[in-house]
């Protein structure tokens, strides 16, 4: 099922006297394409988990319409848009076993859609199956690890075939490697089951990792929607680039001067394509290149060997940050004596960004 | 270690005193009373030991009649109390505006004193030379003929009794249930929400699981304080409640002990024990019966 939403807009009225209205989602349009895995991201108030409460219904919008397929949703109550909204802490009831939550929701279908016990016990189990839970059938919820309770939250959604699926921060209670295992997890089940699955998450490599699409957001309003990789090669302002990736972009102060691009007084790259102005420049961690005649002079903080690569911390008077991390391969040699190190810079990995606006400047490079 | 364990005990003691004395050293009193025949207070004097104290209790007409009487109030006000409870405290939860309001006038009863109340259910029911009461005037209105809910017939006075003691238990009652309401997490009623979950259903088989167990405190001290019930007989029916028909267990207690047939307590121990013995069985019916249906 495709999701449309068109214009939607939510404002909370301010507290206190005189406060102005908060706007947590500012005019968000987006088409969601049927069978899809859509990560909504963006840092902690940015309206994300509002936008999920809209789509479930929950939450009236102040403004804008929402469309499951062809249905205009805006005005349904929760209760008749058939979604499956998996809680941040899966909120499954406490009195009851895992096939009773499961179950649930089957037991309050009305009308035609009306299943007898066995058709809802069947229907459970196939659910539970699906999640991988199918030994737990009977116990409590308290009696389950914190991965089990959110497979059985997730069956809890599933079990009525919604027309879509929403988590709401659906990896953020489990521990790290609990948290690779689930997402890909949910990736699975989201193919097997092709519901369109929209999830909310803070967390920029969970949703890069799994999603389609990933949609960044702040402050309410939507900054860029694309595929995980586009998004992360080609962010269209400073902060979807700083706010994806880990270790997070190196960010300087420089200028574009004469066809070349400056970081502080070293001359790093020559560019074409763009006017003389001062810029922010954004270097992605794996951007450089150790080099003894490199442009980029830095001061060298201390080297940090990972195994697989190596992290350079580093300093240079032009950057926003008090350190700078580089990520080079571990064959790589780095005296670690020395006191300043010098790189030169991949350009596909360096991004620059207008002092104003903070948009994305695209440019060529010259040889 | 040994010192640690003295301190302890020194700051026990305090209340281990005032528990001995007032609590536990009475009431093995008290049983042992229960088997004195004919036991005298002023000569400390008695003519033998035996069950003769519970016989005559036993068969003690106005004993039964208090009995019964007891058990009706039980039986009617526990379920109805809590129940009625049970709902204002729903309405009073769904409810945004006046809230406070509401919650303030459903307490009152619990900090009025009770021979006041009492006094105000006089002019409601009482019917006197010069006025039916209220009760009887609403009754009229709907062309009914005036009951004397005081010195009336036993159903009237008992009606009067059970719609006193609902009354004055209910606050408590609210006051509990509606911060067990609001104790209940929010997100659940969301999930039944979103899972299209019809509200009555949601009342059943949500709201009342998780706040089980506040309602099964409920019934249990609702049905101790019911067989305990006194004060309020009395504050309806004045101190005679044997003439009344409107008598209590524990009023028989006291009127055997201090009433105008006072001066017997052998059979006021009796009478004390066996309605020990009556909670005693009831509270743990209810405690076997809350094993089964109450919640985590």
């Amino acid at each position: 099922m495709k999701v449309v939403l068109q214009n939607l807009t939510k404002r909370f009225p301010g507290r206190g006297k005189g406060a102005k209205d908060v706007i947590a989602v500012n005019d968000f349009t987006f088409e969601i394409p049927d069978g899809k895995l859509i990560g909504l991201l963006g840092p902690s108030g940015c309206g994300k988990s509002t936008t999920l409460n809209l789509l479930c219904g929950l939450q009236k919008p102040t403004a804008g319409k929402i469309y499951f397929g062809d249905d205009d949703v805006t005005a349904l109550p929760a209760e008749k848009r058939g979604v499956g909204f998996v809680f941040q802490n899966y909120a499954l009831y406490p009195h009851l076993t895992v096939r009773q939550n499961i179950t649930f929701p089957l037991e309050n279908l009305k009308g035609e859609e009306k299943l007898t016990r066995a058709q809802m016990q069947e229907k459970a189990l196939e659910a539970a199956r699906l999640v991988q839970i199918e030994e737990l059938m009977d116990r409590k919820p308290s009696e389950l690890s914190g991965g089990q309770q959110q497979r059985v939250a997730i069956a809890r959604a599933l079990v009525k075939m919604p027309r879509i699926l929403l988590l709401d921060e659906p990896l953020s209670n489990l521990d790290a490697r609990l948290r690779l295992q689930t997402r890909e997890e949910i990736r699975r089940i989201q193919r097997e089951t092709k519901i369109t699955t929209i999830f909310v998450t803070h967390d920029q490599e969970e949703a890069m990792s799994i999603s389609d699409l990933i949609v960044v957001m702040k402050d309410g309003v939507v900054h860029q929607i694309g595929k995980p990789q586009e998004v992360y090669d080609h962010p269209v302002n400073l902060f979807v680039a700083q706010f994806l990736g880990t270790p997070p972009i190196n960010t300087f102060s420089g200028r574009v001067k004469d066809g070349a691009l400056y970081i502080g007084e070293d001359r790093v790259l020559e560019i074409g394509g763009v006017d003389d102005q001062e810029v922010f420049v954004g270097v992605r961690p794996e951007g450089f290149i150790p080099d003894e005649n490199g442009p980029l002079v830095c001061r060298l903080g201390r080297v940090e060997v990972m195994g697989r690569d190596i992290s350079v911390v580093a300093s240079h008077d032009a950057a926003a940050a008090a350190a700078i991390r580089a990520i080079i391969d571990s064959d790589q040699e780095v005296d670690q004596e020395a006191e300043l190190v010098r790189f030169g810079v991949k350009p596909t990995k360096v991004h620059i960004f207008c002092k104003e606006t903070q948009r994305r400047i695209d440019y060529v490079t010259k040889r | 270690m040994e010192k640690q364990s003295l301190k302890g005990w020194l700051y026990l003691l305090p209340a281990i005193l005032f528990l001995g004395v007032f609590m536990v050293y009475p009431l093995i009193d008290v049983f042992i009373y229960s088997f004195e025949e004919g036991y005298n207070s002023a000569s400390q004097t008695y003519y033998g030991v035996g069950l003769f104290n519970y016989r005559y209790v036993l068969r003690d007409p106005y004993f039964l009649q208090a009995v019964r009487n007891t058990f009706i109030l039980v039986a009617i006000t526990v379920p109805l109390s809590t129940g009625i409870a049970l709902l204002i405290s729903v309405a009073l939860s769904s409810i945004k505006a006046l809230r406070n309001l509401f919650q303030t006038v459903y307490f009152l009863p619990y900090v009025t004193n009770t021979l006041a109340v009492g006094l105000v259910f006089m002019i409601l029911f009482k019917k006197t030379p010069y006025t039916d009461g209220f009760a009887n005037l609403v009754i009229s209105w709907f062309g009914g003929e005036a009951i004397d809910f005081i010195d009336g017939p036993y159903w009237a006075k008992m009606f009067v009794l059970c719609f006193y003691t609902i009354w004055v238990v209910m606050p408590f009652k609210i006051l509990i249930l509606t911060s067990a309401l609001a104790s209940v997490n929010e997100m659940y009623y969301n999930a039944a929400r979103v899972d299209g979950t019809p509200r009555l259903r949601v009342f059943a088989r949500i709201t009342l699981p998780m706040i089980s167990p506040t309602v099964f405190y409920l019934i249990i001290t609702g049905f101790i304080g019911a067989f305990k019930a006194y004060s309020d007989a009395v504050a309806l029916f004045g101190t005679n409640l044997n003439a009344a028909e409107m008598n209590t267990i524990v009023g028989y207690v006291y009127d055997m002990l201090y009433g105008n047939s006072g001066g017997y307590p052998s059979y006021a121990s009796a009478a004390a024990i066996i309605l020990f013995a009556i909670v005693l069985t009831i509270t743990c019916i209810n405690l076997i019966i809350s094993k089964k249906h109450v919640h985590y």
